[in-house]
């Protein structure tokens, strides 16, 4: 039996993003491959249908208190969590720090045969593990800190973390050959000591019983019926999500073929600046801004979307790419993203040409053939990503890492 | 009696460069890439030139002057001799003078490598008409053979060959077709009455053109005594072994450092230093039995993929709307009589583009994606679109002005 220890820092219904849905379907995976779970969240919660591992609390903590107030602006957490308690509010360092005492306890009485740490946010304590306890230490990349500050730079005191935490790792496991380069080039870690594992989609996407009723957005349903073309893009509004670029590729788009709606769900930090550019490029009619939405609102927005677009200047993975191709869109990825890597049945594009994206767009909204066939072969291509397969690959790096150790 | 008939087949196609929706009406350029770009197709030309054309050409132009006994049958497109005549014309008197020994036959078909039969036999004619008198005008020789493109033959080409009064047609040698019989005879096609049947030898020719350079192969590496020895047992099955395939095999789909100019600058000596052997043109080929049994092929068979059908070329709607949007338009275009719109149009019907379109074994990645000049099949119809598009706007153009006038 192999005994792991996993460092995470979310998992739903408490996750704030993909983060925590990626480490839940790779726990479960993991498990029905025998694999003896203990995995570690920086609160107390409930975890419902979680019975194949341990979940345990490193502090006492409220859900919402572990991202304290610098990493996200508070008031999407509140609106994310709505059970937040605002008097609990410490740092999001306090909280790494609370993670880290107790790991120190903990693993004076544990012995797991690995520790599998997720992101930067659990680095410091797999650091300890591996200096103190000498076991062999999994870091899990989804993002490094140059995806979320945009490929420039980034928060100094991130960098040192993630640094630390690569060079401590016995093995990196990296989302995308995209993050791969990063880690290589940005952090110096050598290429061997790095293995890819893509994510695939959510388990109980396939499974749940949602259905498409047209009465949720039936002004886009009305627009449909007259011809439009619908484009949409999922994410957060930051300069990672490229959505400049999209919106002036719109405008050009929009100029050649006026019968093109563009939505834009989810919100951000830049989405003043969005609403404004589209006035200034004279499309707001055509552009639509749904602010945050989750669960059957945004499955209906990927029901009634033709095109998906992922503009990402950088993006580790894109799982929203592959939830759009479930729901039977057409993808354009940019060649930045790391979904672009395994996913042929797309168009492509680099995310600073505007031009393309536009030819691209035109081409699938004029042409029913080429449409087809995309949404067709997409949707043959993304379930043969399984996390199965995730499982399969995190037990042979497991084993290899263990071994050596012995 | 035994012979080898050596056919290899020259054809490059004009590509279609990235061409926008933003050029629509704008530009007619369609096949000018930059030269560094992607689809230039004078820099592929050049290229080729260096790995294949040029060093096969030299090769057989040797073993032709030293071996009167060794000859070969080439098939070549008017698109590469289009292309030839801009960026490498000594390549063309080269093949003039091979012509002239009397040792080189020139094969007929399409001039501009389309599947035209199959979707308009009309445009068909024309090009094999076109491509008849460039050969006669260049090389001073009508082909006596025909090939379609991509061997795509069937009972109503043969035919049509027939009526047209070929000596032979050539397909391939495909199991399914021959069950128990061998390629290596000739044959009568069904309800033919003088066209002859010549059947490629796929296991020793994709020896060549394809394993050749294979590692993994276990037969690797492939050296003249092994072949030849293959040869021979072969040829107990009958008396004659066609060897078909592209003349790029030589150097552009077999680098120079596998050894493949080495193996074919040695097989040829090899082969004819026994009494018995001999090489033969396509038309000799012909000439060489009379046919031993009658073979039809009702349905469509072609050289290419393990499918050896046309599905390649035709088997997703890209494909299909790509065919008919083209053939659409032939009427119009044709009644334009401006003969650059109707060059731009006929160099559309190159089966390489809707080839270059095929979605088949897209995702692994194979030899579709490695001979496409476009990023993907997706991208390679978006601007073949584009291109049609354009046509159309041209066309609309000249109407609105020939009706001011």
């Amino acid at each position: 039996m192999m005994k792991i220890l996993m460092l995470g820092w979310e998992l739903p219904p408490h996750n704030s993003g993909g983060l925590g849905v990626a480490c839940l379907n790779m726990a479960r995976a993991l498990a029905k491959y025998g694999a003896d779970i203990d995995f570690v969240v920086p609160y107390s919660a409930k975890h419902p249908n979680t019975s194949f591992m341990h979940i345990i609390a490193a502090t006492h903590l409220d859900p919402i208190a572990r991202y304290g107030g610098a990493y996200e602006s508070t008031k999407i957490l509140e609106q994310l969590i709505p059970t937040a308690n605002k008097t609990q509010y410490v740092s999001i360092r306090d909280v790494q720090h609370l993670y880290c005492d107790f790991i120190q306890e903990f693993l004076k009485e544990h012995h797991p045969d690995v520790v599998h740490a997720h992101d930067w946010l659990t680095f410091e304590a797999g650091v300890i593990a591996k200096k103190q306890f000498a076991l062999p230490l999994i870091a899990h990349v989804h993002a490094t800190e140059f995806d979320r500050a945009g490929a420039h730079s980034g928060n100094p005191l991130i960098h040192e973390v993630e640094q630390e935490g690569l060079i401590a790792a016995d093995r990196i496991i990296a989302v995308s050959e995209a993050t791969k380069r990063i880690i290589h080039e940005n952090y110096h870690i050598p290429l061997n000591k790095i293995e890819v594992v893509y994510n695939s989609l959510d388990e109980s996407y396939n499974n749940s019983i949602y259905r498409f009723e047209d009465a949720t957005y039936s002004y886009l349903e009305q627009m449909k019926a007259a011809g439009y073309t619908i484009v949409s893009t999922v994410g957060r509004f930051t300069i990672q999500k490229g959505l400049h670029n999209l919106l002036h590729a719109a405008a050009l788009a929009i100029h050649q073929n006026p019968k093109l709606l563009f939505i834009l769900a989810g919100d951000g930090e830049e989405r003043n600046e969005l609403i404004k550019l589209s006035a200034e490029l004279g499309i707001s009619k055509n552009v639509i801004f749904t602010g945050f939405i989750r669960g059957k609102r945004l499955r209906d927005i990927y029901s009634l979307s033709d095109i998906f677009v992922m503009s990402s200047v950088s993006e580790p993975f894109g799982l929203t790419a592959l939830e759009a191709a479930h729901h039977g869109d057409a993808l354009i990825l940019t060649k930045q993203s790391g979904v672009s890597e395994i996913i042929w049945s797309a168009m492509k594009y680099d995310y600073w040409d505007e031009r393309k994206l536009a030819d691209e767009i035109l081409s699938i909204a004029d042409n029913q053939a080429l449409r087809e066939t995309l949404q067709t072969n997409v949707k043959q291509e993304y379930c043969k990503i399984s996390w199965d397969q995730v499982a399969k690959k995190c037990m042979k790096i497991y084993n290899n890492v263990k071994h050596k150790r012995n | 009696m035994r012979a080898i008939c050596l056919y290899l087949h020259i054809h490059q196609p004009v590509r279609y460069r990235e061409y926008s929706i933003f050029d629509v009406g704008n530009s007619h350029n369609y096949y000018d890439d930059d030269y560094y770009g992607r689809q230039s197709n004078e820099r592929i030309f050049r290229k080729v030139t260096d790995k294949s054309y040029r060093p096969m050409l030299q090769l057989l132009e040797n073993n032709i002057n030293q071996h009167p006994n060794f000859k070969l049958s080439l098939s070549i497109t008017g698109t590469w001799l289009d292309q030839a005549e801009k960026w490498a014309p000594e390549l063309i008197a080269q093949i003039k003078r091979l012509v002239e020994t009397g040792q080189v036959e020139i094969v007929g078909e399409t001039y501009y490598h389309s599947l035209a039969f199959f979707y308009h036999r009309e445009e068909f004619e024309k090009q094999v008409r076109l491509h008849a008198i460039k050969i006669q005008s260049l090389f001073g020789v009508t082909p006596k053979v025909f090939r379609n493109t991509e061997l795509a033959y069937n009972d109503e080409l043969a035919k049509w060959a027939d009526e047209a009064g070929y000596r032979g047609i050539l397909a391939e040698g495909w199991d399914k077709v021959l069950g128990w019989r061998s390629p290596n005879h000739v044959y009568r096609p069904h309800n033919c009455s003088n066209l002859k049947l010549l059947l490629k030898n796929y296991r020793l020719s994709d020896d060549i053109a394809f394993r050749f350079s294979n590692r993994s192969w276990k037969e690797w590496p492939l050296t003249v005594p092994k072949y030849q020895r293959w040869v021979d047992d072969d040829c107990l099955r009958g008396p004659l072994i066609n060897l078909f395939m592209d003349f790029e095999t030589f150097g552009e789909h077999q680098w120079k450092d596998t050894g493949i100019f080495n193996f074919i600058d040695t097989l040829i000596p090899s082969w004819l230093a026994e009494y018995e052997n001999k090489f033969v043109t396509v038309s000799e080929a012909c000439e060489l039995e009379s046919p031993v049994d009658e073979i039809s092929m009702p349905e469509t068979v072609t050289w290419a993929d393990t499918e050896r059908d046309l599905s390649a070329w035709a088997s997703n709607s890209m494909q299909y709307s790509a065919t008919k949007d083209l053939y659409d338009l032939r009427d119009a275009v044709l009644s334009s009589h401006n003969p650059e719109l109707i060059r731009d149009w006929r160099y559309l019907t190159t089966s390489d583009h809707v080839y270059s379109m095929c979605t088949k074994y897209w995702h692994d990645g194979d030899v579709h994606a490695y001979f496409s000049a476009y990023a993907s099949p997706y991208e390679s119809f978006m601007y073949y679109e584009n291109v049609i598009r354009d046509l159309t706007y041209r066309l609309n153009k000249e109407n609105s002005t020939t009706s001011s006038i």
